[in-house]
């Protein structure tokens, strides 16, 4: 179980359970989220947000509003004319809105005041004239030509963002060599992030001239560099600081209005400005989940073995692109994953609508497309006899293969993760024979451990960490990365203890500060243990070297006899000869300051398909589930039960902390599986804007969730570990689906699986067929 | 505009008095006048259960309570729990466990535990599981949530 880092020792500190250092912080209310600060003269921000779902504006009347006691000044869109955008291909959304809204809920009118209070007053008495237009709000609007252009005014105006369109292998042939083709359309919809904080941003300019930006979000270094060009600004003028940030699960990564609004008034205003938005607003700036019309057919032999795949999806996007365009990939590049599959045909849409935009969330694009897949096995698993557990094990990816669409996958955990559910869930005795209204359901998954590629083109590194260490034993290690709540601060802690002999709690952690920190392009695609933890362990070896070299020369010894553990430096054949770590610091320290720094760039994985740039990884992560439900056909209120969840994160840090993501991801998918929709009304107005409506699940939801670690050796990743915190989310749907097929015997393609639709998909099971 | 009152409390022990506007919510008052910016705002409905303290040892939602309501009353927030130097046993048992993971609903989980337990020292699971119910975590499935708290009430 050894990795290349340490070779030959047995890690000390990596593979530990338990506390996160920066846990007490949040359990004794003390870390800061950007609500909690506050600065000297601060006022706050509200914004004033459209009733349409697209309408020009014709006319702004702030003279009411700005006369009221206590408002301090506003902006309208115009103030702020540059696009801003999480992918630079794509940007098509200002801070506010300039000349047409395109939906409801887009801030078109911002104003601080002394106190929020006010500022909300105020926006109440800014008049706005709308006229309305025609209103795109379905999949097949958006693709009639015969609509207006949502965005009007780009280059190509038209309804469809990207369409992507992929091709390997030859799937005609591979239908003509198959003995069962099952054909069916899914319908995911789309749901959103709520994580419990809301967005909020405080900006203050300095004395020196430049901004200082505390924002809640998971992308310090993609938003720094977006807001500074939205604003005009040098990059260099500009310092954002991530605070402790109450969660994002991907609804945080891209750039806001609250960040551009806060920055732009506090340099108009000469005051500290802050705004949080409130619950409903959260609802509204959204970029959740894409709602998706798929269809798929699949080829199967006899034996279970897949002979082709030809998969389309449909996204509605909302309003604007945010990360669509790698959605519109991300729906279709997991696939080949983890099956063997040597044909394949792919295409998809991503589409503007008039609705809040659609984003990345936990398990970005991969979610709606594994629902299809692992619903699709279910069935051909059924039609040719085979157990859907074992049709899986028959397909597995080999490891240290690539795939068709030329993922190259180092180890692969699946086998070991479905052997693993199947025989803690007691799958093979139960399937098919809990009785009436009960029933037990598989599904797997893959995903992917960082993207290869940034968002914006450089060759430089993805990751990186510095740490200083000095005189005192002092060991602070800075990263750029974002800790969100899914335990980056204590991963890097971990990974530089270990390296150093320490324990995690000796290490201080800076992140997410872009004047301190070395770059890290932040938390999303699962990224951050495999490259920051990449990052982290060779700084942290060159600290070591450092330490060794100081050390083997006062121990009188070779540099590779030694060793680091509990707060010493000693010879390994004969513990007794060894020199306390400060000791060691004060010796290295004689040729220079001990601050070293590493860096992660990506290797650089040729893919045959130069299409395919978005969706490789370095590594990829396997899950698998078994849920247990129970569906009362009187009520068709389902009750899931029982999750059994294993999942391959390579080598698991802290123990606690991968259980932790398996059950939230776990958690996450239960709520999208039976409860949670980010519907609409006619007017494009949100159904349910608040956490009640919405319908999160409580702890009476959720079900009892084992979780099972299955740990692999990633060859690249930091001590063999890949990611943990969105592949165990992608197999959680469609394993409920095959339990409430096992229950029920009826189908379900359409998620939330709700009293309404199972009672219906009763009634036509049970009615004879006519 | 609005009318104010003056308030007296006592909020983790110590006394204060205050002038508040009628309509100030309780949690505005705590983190706005008073500092004490543990208790978060989720919502401002009474939905997610971010903004619980404790009134009288008793749980409450501070977003719906009105400050001026709170008249000689005597409040706890999550500062008035114990600090990582003491911590009460659910907050030590909540570190063991992992059973915070961004933080956001932690204060408000622990108060609602640390008034069970001062109630109630051998609560049975499912007066744990019907305690919990009222607030929500999005990062944890709850399932860390409520080791923490089976071993908080063994340690009890
Ligand atoms: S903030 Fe009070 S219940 Fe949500
Ligand atoms: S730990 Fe994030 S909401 Fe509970």
């Amino acid at each position: 179980m050894s990795g290349r880092w340490h070779a030959g020792e047995e890690a000390v500190v990596v593979g530990h359970s338990g506390p996160k250092i920066d846990g007490m912080a949040r359990i004794t209310g003390q870390a800061l989220f950007v609500d909690d600060l506050r600065l000297p003269r601060m006022v706050h921000a509200k914004f004033l947000r459209s009733p349409f779902p697209h309408a020009w504006i014709r006319s702004i009347d702030l003279s009411a509003a700005l006369a009221l006691p206590g408002v301090v000044g506003s902006m309208v869109g115009e103030e702020i004319p540059r696009k801003y955008g999480a992918i630079p291909v794509c940007q098509d959304e200002t801070a506010l809105a300039i000349g047409k809204v395109r939906y409801v809920g887009e801030p078109v009118v911002c104003i601080a005041a002394e106190d929020e209070e006010t500022a909300l007053r105020a926006c109440r008495l800014v008049r706005v004239e709308y006229e309305p237009l025609p209103t795109i709000l379905s999949i097949d609007e958006a693709l009639d030509p015969a609509r207006p252009a949502i965005h009007h005014d780009s280059r190509k105006p038209s309804n469809v963002l990207r369409r992507v369109s992929q091709d390997y292998g030859d799937v005609e042939k591979g239908f003509a060599e198959a003995d069962l083709i099952v054909e069916e359309s899914y319908d995911y919809p789309g749901s959103t992030h709520v994580p419990l904080e809301s967005h909020g941003a405080l900006a203050v300019w300095e004395a020196d001239g430049r901004l200082k930006l505390w924002t809640s979000t998971q992308n310090p270094h993609y938003v720094h560099r977006d807001i500074a060009r939205v604003l005009g600004l040098e990059a260099a003028q500009v310092r954002l600081i991530k605070p402790a940030v109450g969660a994002g699960y991907g609804g945080k990564c891209d750039p806001f209005c609250t960040e551009l609004c806060a920055s732009y008034l506090a340099k108009k205003l000469g005051r500290p400005v802050k705004i949080i938005l409130d619950r409903e607003e959260v609802f509204y700036a959204h970029r959740g989940r894409h709602p998706v019309r798929m269809w798929l057919k699949m080829g199967f032999r006899n034996d279970g073995s897949i002979t082709a795949i030809d998969f389309k999806a449909q996204a509605d996007g909302g309003a604007y692109s945010s990360y669509g365009v790698v959605t519109s990939y991300y729906l279709g590049v997991f696939m080949t994953l983890p099956y063997r599959l040597q044909n394949y045909r792919f295409e998809s849409q991503r589409l503007y609508t008039n609705k809040p935009p659609c984003g990345p969330k936990r398990g970005h694009g991969a979610i709606q497309p594994r629902f299809a897949l692992e619903l699709h096995l279910e069935k051909a698993a059924q039609l040719l006899k085979i157990p859907a557990d074992e049709l899986r094990l028959r397909n597995i990816v080999a490891p240290d293969t690539e795939t068709c669409n030329g993922l190259k996958v180092g180890s692969v955990g699946m086998e070991e993760c479905i052997r693993a559910v199947v025989k803690s869930s007691g799958y093979a005795e139960k399937k098919g024979k809990l009785g009436p209204g009960r029933g037990i359901g598989i599904a797997a998954s893959a995903y992917m451990c960082g993207a290869l590629h940034p968002t914006y083109q450089n060759e430089l590194f993805h990751s990186g960490v510095m740490i200083k260490v000095d005189r005192s034993g002092d060991v602070c290690l800075f990263s750029g990365t974002a800790d969100i709540g899914q335990g980056s601060i204590h991963m890097l802690a971990t990974l530089c203890a270990e390296r150093l002999g320490l324990r995690p709690e000796q290490v201080r952690v800076v992140e997410g500060d872009t004047s301190l920190t070395p770059v890290d392009l932040g938390s999303y695609s699962s990224r951050v243990t495999f490259m920051a933890g990449n990052a982290c362990v060779e700084a942290a070896d060159k600290v070591r070297a450092r330490l060794f070299a100081a050390a083997a020369k006062k121990l009188k010894v070779e540099d590779a006899a030694l060793q680091a553990a509990e707060g010493f430096i000693f010879v390994k054949s004969e513990p007794t000869q060894k020199i306390s770590f400060v000791d060691a610091v004060w010796l290295a320290e004689e040729a220079g300051p001990l601050v070293e720094a590493g860096g992660y760039t990506p290797p650089k994985i040729g893919n045959r398909f130069r299409r395919q740039s978005v969706g490789p990884s370095p590594a990829y992560s396997f899950t698998a589930q078994v849920a247990e439900v129970e569906v009362d056909e009187e009520t068709g209120i389902i009750r899931v039960e029982r999750i059994w969840v294993a999942h391959d994160c390579g080598r698991a840090l802290n123990r606690t902390i991968v259980e932790g993501q398996l059950e939230g991801c776990v958690y996450m998918g239960v709520g999208e599986a039976l409860y949670e929709e980010q519907a609409y009304r006619k007017g494009g107005i949100l159904r349910a804007p608040s956490i009640l409506e919405y319908k999160i699940p409580t702890l009476h939801e959720t079900p009892e969730i084992h979780s099972i670690i299955v740990e692999s050796h990633e060859e690249g990743g930091p001590f063999g570990a890949k990611e943990a915190g969105e592949g165990p989310q992608l197999s959680t749907v469609p394993a409920i689906a095959a339990a409430l097929q096992d229950a029920t015997g009826i189908w379900l393609r359409d998620p939330p699986f709700t009293p309404e639709k199972i009672l219906k998909a009763l009634e036509r099971h049970r009615a004879p067929l006519s | 505009m609005s009318s104010e009152s003056i308030l007296s409390l006592r909020v983790n022990g110590q006394p204060f008095r205050r002038l508040v506007p009628a309509e100030r919510s309780l949690l505005d008052f705590l983190r706005e006048d008073l500092g004490l910016t543990g208790s978060k705002h989720g919502c401002d409905v009474g939905d997610c259960g971010a903004c619980t303290v404790l009134v009288e040892g008793q749980p409450r939602l501070a977003c719906i309570t009105l400050a001026v309501e709170m008249e000689g009353a005597s409040i706890t927030t999550i500062e008035g729990i114990g600090g990582p130097e003491g911590p009460h046993p659910v907050q030590k048992h909540f570190d063991q466990q992992v059973a915070s993971q961004c933080g956001y609903c932690t204060p408000g989980i622990v108060l609602v535990l640390v008034a069970l337990l001062r109630d109630d020292p051998q609560p049975s699971e499912s007066r744990i599981r019907e305690v919990l119910g009222s607030n929500i975590c999005r990062c944890t499935g709850y399932t860390k949530i409520l080791a923490a708290a089976r071993a908080a009430v063994g340690a009890a």
